[in-house]
């Protein structure tokens, strides 16, 4: 059971905002789904390795050689925001 | 009519100077300005691009060098594939006018086989979802019937190759979002092996999960895109340095002696019977072909919904937290105060629900205390998933199941309750578990209220992407059912 409450702090951690009308819903259907995938506790997973990579590759090594992947104008035309000196202006970090 | 050509034919007409690429593609064009309005498959048309390549790609024609199979054939990606220059929106509010500095991978694949880009293609926000019906531009209509969805989460390409606005197309497969919409619009799509195609500049869903791979009007068009996308990418350290074998080489070979699993888990209880009939009907058809039915088990097949729905959460809810509105991304609309606030906005007016729910799943089951009962034990029961079909595989040679336990639904039938959304991939999601590789291939249409398409799933072991494709062309060549378009 996941409460309203549980909902708003999620969303925080997730530094996700909500519309207040949204947060009951969500409390709801997150429910049915957490309730759902509870059944993966009827499993006996004692001494089975976790599958994290599945096709078994471990240790990808490659040449550590410099390479310019995109340039930089080209990436600050992504941002929507104000860009001062080739750095991208946003709200202050540290309110009072 | 050329729109209505196979890649195979549209290449050999090309070949043969009957058009040219400019020809093809303005006609590809026109389709897709007479049938897009009713089906919303495609979210960017870029036409004028469209005709650049074109005329560049009859240069290489004419001049008759590096011409490959895909040169000068006009299509359309999922709008998942980062496009340089062009729009790339993921059916996300948040990147609905996202323009990306660079391309994926496969696109300058595409690129360097000498294709033509006609558009971006709908789909669920960021791959998330099975109908197509979570994308900020509306939903994709099956083109069989046009109350229906798609599928999803590449819904809009399934339905451009289906209604031949797109001669093949690429899509992505997580947890079915490849078989699921080319069974509901019949036609073939190949989920790959993980790893055996490069992710590099697609937006990632889930890591561990994310495979992209093609869709076509047959077994042969799969094969041909395949041969030209699949391989070792260092921009993607999770594609093996294994051969790409030649797929077209295998085709048509026939499967006498062929041991074909059954999995008594994607029959009985919950799918449609009419799905199973036609299923049935299709492997009695490989008898007939001479290949063996054995009876099997995938005993942990039960539990990959669930698996699914911890693992992919957690790993989306990370991917998109660089979904920040700063260095790309629309930002809040709404006025904000300090830095924080912006980052509530800018995800709040970003996301749509599906996304939402997502993330909090994610963010909940990856928090401190659970992240050992939920995420670790997720983990480890894909291992026992992966073992059934690794077992499975030791006495047989390919499995074959049901796409999907029914057939494409009404629009808006499973829209908000995501559970039952969740439970359409049950025979899709175990695969993707396992990470190996699986295809829907068309095999029947329902009859009744709704004459719609059912899909047959062909699953090898990890990297049989070769075999898969000789067992559908054996099917295909018996039957006509590729060879079904709708009436548009």
């Amino acid at each position: 059971m996941i409460t309203p409450e549980q909902v708003k702090h999620i969303a925080k951690l997730a530094r996700l905002g909500l519309k207040e009308e949204d947060v009951g819903k969500f409390a709801t259907q997150l429910s049915s789904i957490m309730e759902y995938v509870e059944k993966l506790n009827e499993v006996d997973v004692k001494n089975v390795e976790p599958t994290s990579q599945v096709t078994g590759l471990e240790n990808v090594m490659r040449e550590d050689v410099e390479a310019r992947f995109s340039n930089r104008e080209d990436l600050l035309k992504c941002t929507e925001l104000p860009v001062q000196n080739e750095q991208i202006q946003v709200k202050s970090v540290i309110t009072m | 009519m050329l729109h209505s050509l196979t890649l195979a034919e549209a290449t050999q007409g090309l070949r043969d100077k009957k058009f040219s690429s400019v020809e093809l593609t303005k006609d590809l064009l026109e389709r897709v300005k007479a049938v897009n309005p009713s089906l919303n498959a495609y979210v960017t048309v870029e036409e004028e691009g469209a005709l650049k390549m074109a005329a560049e790609a009859d240069k290489r024609l004419t001049g008759g060098k590096n011409v490959t199979p895909l040169t000068g054939v006009p299509v359309g990606i999922k709008d998942i594939f980062n496009t340089k220059g062009v729009r790339t929106t993921c059916a996300s509010p948040f990147l609905k006018n996202f323009v990306p500095p660079y391309d994926a991978t496969v696109v300058t694949k595409l690129k360097e086989a000498g294709f033509v880009l006609t558009g971006k293609q709908n789909m669920d926000e960021f791959a998330c979802g099975g109908s197509t019906e979570h994308s900020c531009f509306g939903p994709t209509k099956n083109p069989w019937d046009l109350s229906c969805v798609a599928g999803g989460s590449s819904g809009g390409s399934a339905a451009a190759v289906a209604a031949d606005m797109s001669f093949y197309a690429l899509g992505t497969d997580t947890g079915g979002s490849i078989r699921e919409p080319a069974s509901f619009c019949g036609i073939a799509g190949l989920k790959v092996t993980y790893g055996r195609v490069s992710r590099s500049g697609v937006t990632a869903m889930a890591s561990s999960w994310d495979t992209v791979g093609p869709f076509g009007k047959t077994v042969q068009d799969v094969a041909t895109v395949l041969q030209h996308i699949a391989g070792k990418d260092p921009r993607d350290a999770t594609t093996p340095p294994i051969e790409v074998p030649d797929y077209s080489k295998s085709l048509g070979a026939g499967v006498k002696g062929l041991k074909i699993g059954v999995p008594k888990e994607y029959f009985g209880e919950g799918i449609d019977p009419q799905v199973e009939k036609i299923i049935r009907a299709a492997l009695k058809e490989y008898e007939k072909f001479g290949a063996k039915l054995v009876d099997i088990s995938l005993p942990y097949t039960s539990y990959a919904v669930a698996v699914y729905y911890v693992a992919c959460p957690a790993e989306l809810s990370a991917n998109l937290a660089r979904f920040d509105g700063i260095r790309f991304g629309a930002k809040p609309k709404a006025p904000v105060k300090d830095m924080i606030d912006y980052y509530y906005q800018a995800r709040n007016e970003g996301f749509g629900d599906e996304i939402k729910r997502r993330i909090m799943i994610g963010t909940y089951v990856l928090s401190a205390g659970y992240y050992d009962a939920y995420y670790v034990r997720a983990q480890k029961v894909r291992t026992l998933i992966r073992k059934d079909f690794d077992d499975a595989f030791k006495n047989v040679d390919v499995i074959m199941a049901p796409v999907s336990p029914f057939p494409a639904f009404g629009i808006g039938e499973k829209k908000d309750d995501p559970l039952a959304m969740y439970l359409a991939d049950v025979f899709t999601i175990p695969v993707n578990c396992a990470g190996v590789p699986a295809m829907s291939l068309p095999c029947g249409f329902t009859s009744g209220a709704r004459k719609l398409p059912v899909g047959l799933q062909i699953i090898g072991p990890q990297f049989s992407e070769d075999r898969i494709l000789k067992v559908a062309s054996a099917y295909e060549q018996a039957t006509e059912w590729h060879r079904m378009r709708p009436n548009l």
